[in-house]
């Protein structure tokens, strides 16, 4: 099985997997990193979603072989402390019911927001679109969002 | 270690020492829920073994207090609610509060259970008791040492204060309140000197939830543990014949390829329990060093599949359920005076016919169980709403002593329904069982949507009688795929309301596996009749919520005990939605719809604002009114009412879930549309504010979104939506021509 020299959080990893091994499950299964979710596996509900240099993508589809040199951050890698602007709007919402969505709906959001830090309702909304919360929390991932806007700005 | 007494109703239990050689007092009490508490002195925390004493309140030397949260954690909030009420009672002040979920421990909790909004109703007496006997217990050690009577002692957050002005903290007196009788009777607080009941407490595992750390079944990893994955059968009625896997072998990180269902189908054959919803097929099992390569092996297994009972479609489903509501094969779960006479005396009659398709749960994780049986015992982990029942079901199956399990709960991403029932923990534990080694099952989205338990498809008839411009007559029937309502539901409004009134139910058997779906049995009828009343309301000329007004005055003073929903709380939710909606009252464009409804304990009113949007209709919002009586936590109760709405508008929206040849067309989010947030309305809500002991909020705001939107959707366009999804009409959700709305 190859060996891949992969970078998450700032932290050079190793793994060996085959070269199809999607990272969501390369970072749950190999690296014991489960705060990234498995929700659909084709890049549907977005409860995946980490960073690739910066980029919000959906780790299901992305394979250990495409990432060569690309920095992951996850959300445990979002903060040290739990400090990011996003996380702590979602604590000041108290946004999440049963929970598994919320990694992917935040990393969604502080991709979005890094580029666009001052959206309207339209613009959160279509950034928020690919992501599902079955438990139906939009009224407050949105306020989180919406928050966490006027934080980066502040 | 531990002596059980009989006291009063109480289990008494009395710990007089640990392992680590502290003292520790434990008690249960009373019968839907029995929290031992234990008064914990200078103790390390860490060299406690949980799994002995996992049901109650600790308290350090230091006064920190850890509350063992008994219920399964779903996302309705109870492992917040829950510890909050003991807190109360306990008196402490909830940041020196560390919750932890409690694992299955059917000796001393009862009903660790998640489902019906029953875990605050049903728990709300023992927490509050257990509370307040440890504070008196603390109370009476005080006033022991000090040497006065404990009446002339009060307690505020933690700290006790005699007549005199002199303090003690509780963790100076746990070793004393461990030597102190249990008292029979303690005092209850009222609720106006609540200090946590009713505010806003966040969620206990926000930091752990926004940081990524462990806390799904999902999440769970143990020492030496494979993954199995699991391929069943692709349509229901289809038995494996053969397979082939020497692909699956071959792929790098698969270990074996294995069958299950011996142990399956022995187990069926004696019967199971409710929860036990099985295929008797074998399946096959593909082990693997991780969750992709066990995916991987099992995409590449060659099945060969036989039909052991016909492969059924939605097509003959929806000619048999209107075969049935044309025919005469109904049971009579409720019947009053006449219906017969009643529309033979009519001077009008409107009948309607609701339909309604499957539904899967489609809970964000999907279902996954770690089981690790061997000799000495049976460890089971993961997410399970009825973890006794599944233990129960687990020891059966594999012909074992239940008192041979450990079971822990994981928090759930989600539950529905789903997680009520236990094949996924079965099967772990026949694969566990059959290679001796700790495994881990887990589902991929396109077994979880396509090897479901689903909502079943429903058909109701509604008929009502008009006589003098009065409704004389009202018959409901229901046809449903393996049979939906029973209980009390005949007997929700408007039985008691209506002098002849009649609710008949039949079933197809389907060999498709069908059960509870959030608000089982109300959450496609509260639409089917609501949207009713108000083509009642229109066609006798009253105004819709009038009718309702009018109609809940006969329930008045009701001696019938099946009739639990109450005219005057219903009567408020009313007053309340139409004065927070501004209903009547909303400038042109706005479109609204009402409906008022009582599941699950819980009375509520919600009124849908829609606008026409590019032609279409669209919801922007939900005022709900809801009196749930006292509120537990209002920031988690109004997660519960929001989320209800939006599930509730979603699947009404677009929940559509047919089959051919006895498959599921949609196996997976592209093909299954669950609501997005552009699309969720902003939901506003109004609690009616009172001192009744309180009641669920995970399911009840759900039923009666769909019936308000589409009689919203009616003002808009004059459409009437009959059957759901919404969507799959796309002719009625059209705005009408300038000239027709004139």
């Amino acid at each position: 099985m190859p060996t891949y020299t992969v970078t998450v959080n700032g932290k050079s990893q190793t793994v060996d997997a085959s070269e199809d091994t999607p990272m969501l499950w390369v970072l749950r299964d190999h690296l014991n990193m489960v705060g990234t979710k498995f929700g659909c596996g084709i890049a549907q509900c977005g409860a995946c979603t980490i960073h690739l240099d910066g980029n919000a993508v959906r780790s299901c589809q992305l394979t250990i072989a495409q990432v060569s040199d690309k920095e992951i951050t996850t959300i445990e890698g979002l903060s040290e402390d739990g400090s990011h602007p996003v996380q702590q709007a979602w604590k000041e919402v108290d946004v999440p019911q049963c929970g598994y969505c919320q990694a992917g709906q935040m990393m969604t959001a502080s991709a979005f927001l890094n580029k666009n830090a001052n959206p309207d309702e339209t613009d959160i909304k279509n950034a928020m679109h690919g992501n599902i919360c079955r438990c139906g929390s939009y009224n407050r991932i949105y306020k989180a969002v919406a928050i966490a806007a006027d934080k980066m700005n502040s | 270690m531990s002596t059980p007494i009989t006291f009063s109703r109480r289990n008494f239990i009395r710990t007089s020492s640990i392992a680590s050689g502290g003292l520790l007092i434990g008690f249960n009490l009373l019968q839907s829920c029995k929290p031992k508490v234990v008064a914990e002195p200078e103790i390390d925390l860490a060299s406690l073994d949980y799994q002995d004493f996992n049901a109650f309140i600790k308290i350090a030397d230091n006064g920190a207090v850890t509350i063992f949260s008994p219920n399964p954690e779903i996302g309705q909030g109870v492992k917040t609610s829950m510890p909050m009420i003991i807190a109360e009672e306990l008196d402490v002040a909830w940041d020196m509060v560390h919750v932890e979920q409690g694992v299955l421990d059917t000796k001393n909790y009862t009903r660790q259970l998640a489902g019906g909004s029953q875990s605050i109703r049903t728990g709300w007496d023992a927490l509050r008791k257990t509370g307040a006997t440890a504070k008196q217990m603390l109370v009476n050690a005080a006033a022991a040492r000090w040497g006065v009577d404990a009446s002339e002692c009060s307690v505020s957050e933690g700290i006790i204060t005699n007549a005199a002005g002199a303090q003690l903290g509780y963790g100076e007196l746990v070793a004393e309140a461990a030597a102190m009788e249990v008292p029979e009777d303690v005092v209850l607080k009222e609720p106006k000197d609540y200090k946590i009941i009713g505010t806003d407490v966040g969620n206990v595992d926000i930091d752990k939830i926004t940081s990524g750390k462990p806390l799904f079944g999902m999440d769970y990893k143990a020492e030496g543990m494979v993954y199995a994955s699991v391929l069943r059968p692709p349509a229901f009625g289809q038995e494996l014949v053969s397979f082939d896997a020497s692909e699956a072998k071959a792929i790098p990180g698969v270990i074996d390829v294995i069958t299950i269902g011996d142990k399956a189908r022995s187990y069926l054959e004696k019967g199971g329990n409710w929860t036990v919803r099985l295929s008797t097929s074998d399946k096959v099992v593909v082990l693997a060093n991780s969750t992709w390569e066990a995916f991987k092996g099992k995409k590449a297994i060659k099945a060969t599949w036989t039909a052991a009972t016909p492969l059924e479609s939605t097509e003959l489903h929806d000619k048999k359920l209107l075969e049935l509501l044309d025919g005469n094969k109904f049971q009579t779960l409720r019947s009053d005076g006449n219906v017969k006479k009643a529309f033979a005396q009519a001077d009008e009659v409107l009948e309607r016919t609701y339909e309604s398709p499957f539904l899967p749960h489609n809970c964000m994780e999907p279902m996954n169980f770690y089981a690790d049986i061997t000799d000495d015992k049976i460890h089971l982990v993961g997410p399970i709403q009825t973890p006794e029942f599944a233990a129960i079901a687990v020891a059966d199956l594999l012909e074992r002593d239940v008192e041979d399990i450990h079971l822990e709960m994981t928090r759930m991403g989600g539950g529905f329904g789903r997680r009520l029932y236990s094949d996924f923990v079965l099967e772990a534990s026949e694969i566990s069982d059959k290679i001796k080694k700790p495994v881990k099952m887990v589902s991929s989205r396109e077994d979880d949507m396509t090897t479901g338990v689903y909502r079943p498809a429903i058909k109701y008839r509604i008929a009502a009688a008009v006589k003098g411009g009065k409704i004389t007559g009202y018959h409901l029937k229901e046809a449903a795929i393996n049979g939906n309502m029973y209980g009390l539901i005949p007997n929700f409004f408007p039985a008691g309301a209506i002098e002849n009134y009649q609710v008949d139910a039949a079933n197809y058997q389907s060999n498709i596996t069908v059960g509870a779906w959030r608000a089982p049995y109300t959450n496609f009828l509260a639409f089917a009749e609501q949207s009713f009343f108000d083509e009642l309301a229109e066609m006798i000329s009253v105004d819709p919520i009038q009718l309702r007004l009018d109609l809940l005055q006969n329930v008045k003073g009701t001696t019938d005990e099946r009739i639990q929903y109450s005219a005057e709380r219903m009567e408020d939710v009313i007053k309340l939605a139409v004065e927070k909606s501004d209903w009547g009252n909303k400038p042109e464009g706005t479109y609204q719809g009402f409906v008022s409804y009582y599941c699950h304990n819980t009375h509520v009113a919600e009124v849908a604002d829609v606008v026409i949007e590019n032609g279409q209709p669209v919801v922007k919002k939900v005022t709900c009114a809801v009196d749930c009586g006292i509120l537990v936590n209002r920031l988690g109760a109004l997660n519960q009412i929001e989320g209800g709405v939006v599930d509730g508008t979603g699947h009404a929206m677009y929940g559509d879930f047919a089959f051919n040849d006895g498959k599921p067309e949609a196996q997976n989010f592209d093909r299954y549309r669950l609501i997005r947030m552009k699309e969720a309305p902003l939901v506003e809500t109004h609690f009616v504010k009172n001192t009744i002991a309180p009641t669920g909020l995970g399911e009840p705001t759900l039923p009666p979104a769909g019936g308000a939107i589409a009689n919203a959707i009616k003002a808009a366009t004059g459409n009437r939506l009959q059957n759901q999804p919404f969507s799959k009409y796309p002719e009625l959700l059209r705005a009408p021509k300038k000239e027709i709305i004139g």
